[in-house]
């Protein structure tokens, strides 16, 4: 052992002292060993100022040794971008070459200028910004609050992308067993022998819990941790036990979904490029157990916060599992038996116990006997008056409490303080089950009582101290939550001393005239005794109000060492028992989870499904701007020759008038409603009367919702006498086919009529144009579509290149059109032969945006655009689609309503700029009155809104209140530059008699 | 993420569902024959209870099928869970149904 | 009773006592068994509400009786955004008449509740998105409600965390900025309204629930049963958020709201990195940073109705999964806590703020998601209408009776917006 790790033990701790790791700490390097967290190695080295506290920057030491630990936060950097702030030194992994700094400090951890708040900490009390800062007003935003900001947050965040993967899986078992301490194991083996899959997590890497630190218990005739090594090795060789290291069940869903983190690689010197850091799981077990063992409490006393103060169990961790002497000369301070223990090892290793202070007004039975045996003072009836030492504690002032009063002890120079308030049991799972607390009077704690899912809590979560007992109530646990309760339960032998638990609460007992130094109760937080009182003083009652007003448990260990303390100062402010004070809701996680863990492989192209049509490649290859439509990539345009949008678009509109245009539509929603009652079912959902369609045929339909609103649109083709072809919008597909299953199922489901989505399964290529039928006519078979033999909505099975083939004589752009609907396996090469075959007559590509011009400037509306959920059909000119004497369809009453008929209700109508090379702008607001300022009066707005090359000029659709009484007038569209004047047009540019589309 | 069992599937995870609403509002067969209000009332107010719900949820992600449950809008448990075309099941007065055990049929196998 | 002057010179002065002369923020009175007026919920918006019926009303012999602590319900639990961008008239006037009241409110109430106009920056992914946050761009421009359009680099310049590249799989298309917007805190709006009402005169009675509403022969509110005995009041407002539907019930009226879990969550505190509030509505999430450093994140509802104040733990990675898209330096950056509350929405998602068809008794619900930011304009009308017996025209038109007539205002529609 070199003298750097000075306070290492020769031997004992479960660290292998042959491999040596170097670190750095704040840019000093260290040497630790194998098995070492960050805060044991920094011990080892003598090292106890880890950090400075968030508001008064008072030098702060490491308090605990788990996830519970509040002070020791430390950011650690692998690289430029792997680095992570925040995490607790006792949970960070050593390993050789780690590099780790300390926060909240400047310039240095020793010489904080930050210290100056301690010392103005008269001026910072308990909620002190909610009195101050308001004047003057502006001040607040620009000087105040970027203040406040800065001093405030702990660590920094990463500056860099996180270049690290995250995994997620989910899972299934009998019984998951949360924690694997001596509960934990016990329950685990139990349910294994009764025959269920069982997971065991721990948060830590090793399992074992409080069984790695016990030093003088035999179980089943083995030494605690070598019971734990072959306990572990028969539930790794049962083949039914998934075991989870380094995994926290952060969690607690309805119907026994538990969520755990997986910590992969962090403790790793070079982790493998392709694992992943971390893995989240859900695991939905069919029993869940608690065995979460119990979290010591700190006392509260003057001055309890000095580097060197720490939790008496951490002190006999840091000895018994990672070698490490805390100090030289510690003064134990102890509710209860267990920190006899810890003294009595520290003891033996070489640590000079000054003496144990005991709370309680007597310190009898064996372990405190083996203590004095041990030549150490034993001082019962003692409280605390105070301590000294700026960067490490260095005496601490004890008291005699005799006869309810205070009396002058004695200053014991010492370099550590172990202190022990008695164990919480951790019901943050259980309570996140929204299970029922209850009050327990000894422990001074709440533990579990009435269950709200399947699960059982065992051990000291629900307070079980003695070993034999915690065994014993894991084993039970886990033999109930087996599938097949198993009758022969596990028994263990156990050989331990009986403990006597003591607990404590609050403050400790002071003098008359208390020393003027902070009592610490959230030490993160850095709130004291005197914020709680000055809470209740200025009325906050419920202790939720407590919180948020200190915000004691509302760190980053969110109380998990100052929850009760907490709590039993107010209720003793309020003069009320500790138990109707109330309890802050517990909530995930019960430690920080990486959002990176959390959003798993949600990242880059996993994000989100990428959906793509037949041609893609083919657009692609072309030079095709895709735009996302939903989860669909559409081509937008192809620009050709360095074009941008606009000259492109230009472009392809002219073709597609001027020959052919060719465009990719399947991603249109297509829906196959067949069955006897085929019509009758359409009747009642669309506003058409689809009786009269014959077969052959197709029309436009309308969806409405139930309060009369347009949903959806499309064209409807019946394909036989008992089934229709249904298309809808893009984005609509899925909520038009939900909404038809709703009706059918759940409404009528007397009719006989299936459904049946077949969007995927049809490729749609439009042609449209004056040259589209002579494209088509050498390609297509077995339909003659010369317009006398296919007017305009004919539609037809045939075949096409030898592929079976639905057409349709339809157009979105009002030139003679198809729509040619092939199987999507042939949709490319039907494409490619259609593209090949147009090539004689002028056939050119176009992209959605070209589709969006040309049908706008027919004014065919786009659903979703023109419409936004708030346009009946009426409003947009389509009441002439809805079937006379229809008795009823979705929707019908509500269109009835007198708002729905009112004159005023906006109407879609075309605009035409004053000055026809200005477009206007989608979105842009139109008024009556020119030259208001706001608030304007405004009567409508512009819904699409287009450049027309093929017209010459801009066109535009709006919707405009009373629009269609409007045809003619002048309105004004009031942009930051002025007035834009507009004429009310009809809602159609090009060709309103409609001879191209009839052609 | 809830456990709901589908009465033709089994138990699955919530994401395979999508939320139907109150259970038990039939469209009125007349819509003409109601006036604005009691129109305005079927589209628009549902009991939204505090306690024992009656609700629709489909298995959108599996057999499509719709299906009603009783939950408690307090706990998110399911008391009960009934095809389209069964009767809302009574409970008693603990609010559990009468049926001991409403076990879920086992989980169909999933062909590869 | 008076109200100690909150300031920094009584903080100091004060200090040299030790703070042991601050007096309570406000009383805890036993109810009287009558008021003039009664609220029931004491969140912000009802504490708000029985502040400004005293102050500007005269309306002082009333309480707010509250089930729970006072900001307990989604007062304390909600995301703190504040903006009044929205698309229909009526919608911009309530939620501008907010922010102009938030812009003073810390000085109205001497109390700081850290209003901070930092921007709120709503991101377009898609083409459809452009037009319509360029439709709430035009319309806020005319309404008078500050909003302009961003170009993607413009949008980072703004927010540097944000990544604007365009091979994520919805990129950053342009964002609509309101630099008016912003975020409070949340907690100090319930005590500053409790406080200054109760200087006022207004008993805040809490820990008691209202268990039965009797009214008189002729149908008007008489009373309310509670925990804590009969109260009698000619005037009853419920502004009772997630539990509306169960107190209007006591009345016999129906509101047509559904209950939904709304999750949010926030990270460890950092130093600060993110200087305003940041939307996005194509992939679900939404992010501010605290006053402490916490990055506070939060996205739209579970899909079931609930009054658990807990959801799912998918739409909780699927929120995080779009703010490591969206700020992929923040993917290390760990979930610190997660919590609930209950959301009413309405069939249009917007606010009922009104008399209801049972005289005396009004009724202020249907926030949904987007309750916070119109704490002080919504108890502002609500206060008017309980007073006057007849709305303030801002809030006229958000009846109960606008679903019977088809008056809706429909800003999800609109927008496909989750607030």
């Amino acid at each position: 052992m070199s003298s750097a790790d000075r306070f290492r033990t020769p031997s004992g701790g479960r660290i292998d002292r042959a491999r040596r790791h170097g670190f750095t700490f704040d840019g000093r390097p260290y040497e630790g060993v194998a098995g070492d967290t960050l805060a044991s190695a920094l011990l080892a080295n003598g090292v106890h100022l880890t950090g400075r506290s968030f508001k008064y920057h008072r030098p702060r030491g490491i308090l605990a040794a788990g996830s519970e630990e509040p002070n020791a936060l430390v950011t650690v950097s692998r690289d430029a971008a792997r680095v992570t702030p925040n995490l607790r030194a006792t949970q960070v992994e050593l390993y050789d070459g780690l590099s780790a700094e300390s926060q909240n400090r400047w310039p240095s951890l020793q010489r904080d200028f930050g210290r100056i708040n301690d010392r103005l900490s008269a001026f910072f009390p308990a909620g002190f910004y909610y009195k101050t800062f308001m004047w003057p007003k502006t001040a607040w935003k620009a000087l105040y609050e970027p203040l406040i900001r800065r001093a405030a947050g702990l660590g920094r965040a990463p500056t860099q992308a996180d270049p690290d993967r995250y995994a997620q899986r989910y899972a299934h078992c009998d019984v998951l067993v949360v924690g694997a301490g001596p509960a934990g194991i016990a329950a685990a083996l139990a349910a294994a022998d009764g025959g269920a899959r069982v997971i065991l997590c721990d948060e830590t890497a090793e399992f074992g819990g409080s069984l790695l630190s016990e030093s003088n218990a035999l179980i089943d005739g083995q030494p605690a941790s070598a019971w734990v090594h072959t306990a572990i090795a028969s539930l790794a060789k049962s083949g039914r036990v998934t075991l989870l290291a380094r995994t926290t069940a952060f969690g607690y869903f309805p119907h026994n979904l538990v969520g755990l983190n997986q910590r992969l690689s962090d403790h790793l010197p070079r982790p493998p490029e392709s694992q992943p850091r971390e893995r989240l799981w859900q695991v939905r077990a069919r029993s869940v157990v608690l065995a979460t063992g119990a979290i010591e409490r700190p006392l509260v006393f003057p001055g309890n916060d000095r580097p060197g103060i720490l939790l008496a169990s951490a002190a006999h961790t840091y000895l018994n599992r990672y070698g490490v002497r805390v100090g030289r000369r510690a003064v134990v301070v102890t509710a209860g038996d267990e920190a006899y223990q810890a003294a009595l090892d520290l003891n033996a290793a070489g640590v000079a116990i000054a003496a144990v202070a005991d709370l309680r007004s007597e310190a009898v039975g064996a372990l405190p006997d083996a203590v004095r045996r041990a030549g150490i003072e034993v001082l019962p009836g003692s409280t605390v008056l105070g301590t000294d030492g700026e960067l490490r504690v260095n005496a601490i002032t004890l008291g005699r409490v005799q006869g309810g009063t205070v009396h002058a002890g004695q200053r014991v120079a010492c370099d550590s303080v172990l202190m022990s308030g008695g164990f919480t049991p951790s019901v943050h799972l259980f309570s996140q089950s929204r299970g029922k607390l209850k009050w327990h009077d000894e422990l001074k704690a709440f533990v579990p009582g009435s269950s709200a899912e399947r699960e059982c809590s065992a051990g000291a979560c629900r307070g079980v101290c003695d070993l034999a007992d915690v065994l014993a109530d894991g084993a039970a646990a886990g033999a109930a939550a087996a599938p097949q309760p198993n009758h022969a339960q596990r028994r263990f032998d156990v050989d331990a001393p009986k403990r006597r638990s003591g607990a404590y609460l609050g403050i400790l007992p002071q003098a008359e005239a208390p020393s003027s130094d902070k009592s610490f109760v959230d030490w993160q937080h850095d709130v004291t005794t005197r914020d709680l009182g000055l809470a209740t003083r200025e009325g906050f009652r419920s202790i939720e109000h407590v919180k948020r007003y200190t915000t004691t448990g509302m760190a980053t260990d969110q109380g998990k060492t100052s929850n009760l303390n907490a709590m039993a100062i107010v209720a003793k402010h309020l003069d009320v028992a500790v138990p109707q004070v109330g309890l802050t809701t517990f909530r995930m996680p019960y430690t920080p989870v990486t959002f990176g863990s959390m959003a798993g492989i949600s990242r880059g192209d996993l994000f989100d499904p990428v959906r793509t049509t037949p041609t893609h490649s083919w657009a692609a290859a072309k030079g095709a701007v895709f735009e996302n439509v939903g989860l669909w990539k559409r081509a937008r345009y192809f620009p050709r020759g360095g074009e941008d949008m606009h000259a492109a678009v230009a472009r392809e509109c002219r073709a597609v008038r001027d020959a052919c245009g060719i465009f990719d539509a399947s991603t249109l929603g297509k829906i196959e409603v067949v069955g006897p009652d085929a019509v009758e079912f359409m009747n009642r959902m669309y506003v058409n009367n689809w009786s009269t369609l014959g077969v052959g045929r197709s029309r436009y339909g309308i969806l409405l919702r139930e309060d009369g609103f347009v949903f959806d649109d499309g064209v409807v083709a019946r394909t036989g006498a008992d089934r229709f072809h249904v298309t809808t919008t893009t984005g609509g597909a899925p909520r038009v086919l939900a909404l038809m299953e709703d009706y059918r199922q759940t409404e009528w489901p007397d009719l006989e009529v299936w459904l049946t989505s077949t969007t995927e399964q049809w490729a749609v290529i439009a042609l449209q144009g004056p040259n589209a039928r002579r494209v088509l006519e050498t390609l297509v078979e077995e339909i003659d579509i010369s317009a006398a033999a296919w007017p305009h909505m004919s539609v037809g099975r045939g075949r096409i290149c030898g592929v079976p083939m639905l057409l349709f004589r339809v157009s979105f752009t009002g030139e003679l059109g198809f729509e040619i609907n092939v199987p999507a396996d042939f949709g490319l090469a039907v494409w490619e032969t259609v593209y090949a075959a147009g090539q004689a007559h002028g056939i050119t590509e176009y992209g959605t945006e070209t589709m969006h011009v040309l049908r706008a400037e027919k004014g065919y509306i786009i659903v979703g655009q023109d419409t936004d959920g708030t346009v009946t059909p009426d409003d947009a000119g389509l009441a002439w689609a809805i079937g006379k004497n229809k008795a009823d369809f979705v929707g019908k009453r509500s269109l009835e309503r007198p708002s729905m008929k009112a004159a005023t209700r906006r109407q879609l109508v075309g605009l035409r700029t004053k000055d026809p090379r200005i477009v206007l702008e989608e979105g842009a607001q139109v008024a009556a009155m020119p030259g208001q300022k706001p608030p304007m009066e405004l009567i409508g707005h512009v819904t699409s809104s287009y450049a027309s090359s093929v017209l010459g000029h801009s066109i535009a659709l709006a919707v405009i209140a009373g629009g269609r009484a409007r045809l003619g007038q002048t309105l004004y569209v009031p942009m930051p530059g002025g007035d834009l004047a507009v004429e009310v047009a009809a809602p159609v540019f090009y060709d309103p008699a409609g001879a191209r589309i009839n052609a | 993420m809830l456990l709901i069992a589908c009465p033709y599937c089994g138990e699955r995870p919530e994401i395979e569902f999508s939320y139907g609403g109150q259970a038990h509002l039939a469209r009125p067969p007349q819509p003409s024959q109601l006036d604005d209000q009691a129109w305005a009332e079927f589209l628009y107010m549902r009991s939204n209870t505090r306690g024992v719900y009656a609700e629709r949820w489909r298995h959108s992600r599996g057999c499509g099928q719709f299906f009603n449950a009783l939950r408690d809008t307090t706990t998110d448990h399911f008391l009960a869970v009934y095809k389209r075309d069964e009767a809302q099941p009574a409970l008693s007065s603990e609010g559990r149904p009468p049926s001991e055990a409403h076990e879920p049929p086992a989980p169909r196998e999933r062909s590869p | 009773m008076s109200k100690q002057s909150f300031s920094g010179l009584s903080l100091i002065w004060r200090s040299l006592s030790k703070h042991r002369g601050w007096q309570t923020q406000w009383r805890k009175p036993e109810p009287k068994a009558r008021y003039d007026a009664v609220i029931v919920g004491g969140g912000g918006h009802g504490l708000g509400a029985a502040y400004y019926l005293a102050k500007e009303h005269g309306l002082t012999n009333i309480a707010v009786l509250e089930k729970g602590w006072i900001g307990g319900g989604n007062t304390g639990r909600n995301t703190t955004i504040i903006r009044s961008n929205y698309l229909f008239n009526e919608s911009a006037a309530l939620y501008d008449h907010s922010v102009k009241l938030w812009e003073n409110l810390s000085q109205a109430l001497n109390y700081n509740v850290m209003f901070s106009p930092r921007g709120v920056m709503m991101l377009a992914h898609t083409v459809h998105d452009i037009q319509v946050f360029k439709r709430h761009v035009h319309a806020n421009r005319c309404n008078g409600v500050d909003n302009e359009w961003l170009d993607p680099v413009q949008a980072k310049e703004f927010c540097p965390p944000l990544n604007i590249e365009d091979n994520i799989r919805y990129p950053v298309l342009g964002a609509a900025l309101q630099r008016r917007g912003g975020t409070a805190r949340h907690d100090a709006v319930a005590w500053g309204y409790a406080r200054a009402a109760d200087a006022l005169g207004v008993d805040i009675i809490e820990n008691c629930e209202v268990t039965g509403i009797r009214r008189n022969a002729g149908g008007a509110v008489e009373a309310l049963e509670t925990s804590r005995g009969v109260i009698h009041s000619p005037k009853v407002g419920v502004s009772a958020a997630g539990h509306t539907s169960v107190i209007m019930a006591l009345a016999g009226v129906h509101v047509p709201l559904e209950s939904y879990p709304l999750q949010a969550l926030v990270s460890e505190p950092v130093k600060p990195i993110f200087p305003c509030v940041v939307m996005s509505n194509t992939i679900h999430a939404y992010i501010s940073q605290s006053d402490k450093g916490e990055l506070v994140i939060g996205a739209g509802t579970d899909a079931y109705t609930s009054y658990t104040q807990r959801g799912a733990l998918h739409v909780n990675t699927h929120t995080l999964d779009a703010i490591c898209e969206l700020f992929p330096n923040f993917r290390r950056l760990r979930m610190l806590r997660n919590w609930g509350g209950i959301v009413d929405v309405t069939p249009d998602r917007s606010p009922i703020i009104a008399k209801t068809p049972v005289p005396g008794l009004y009724v202020n619900c249907g926030w949904g998601t987007g309750g916070f930011k119109a704490t002080p304009g919504s108890a502002h009308v609500f206060a008017w209408t309980i007073a006057r017996d007849e709305p303030h025209p801002i809030n006229a038109p958000f009846t109960i009776e606008r679903f019977r007539d088809g008056y809706l205002i429909d800003e999800a529609a609109a927008a496909a917006v989750a607030h």
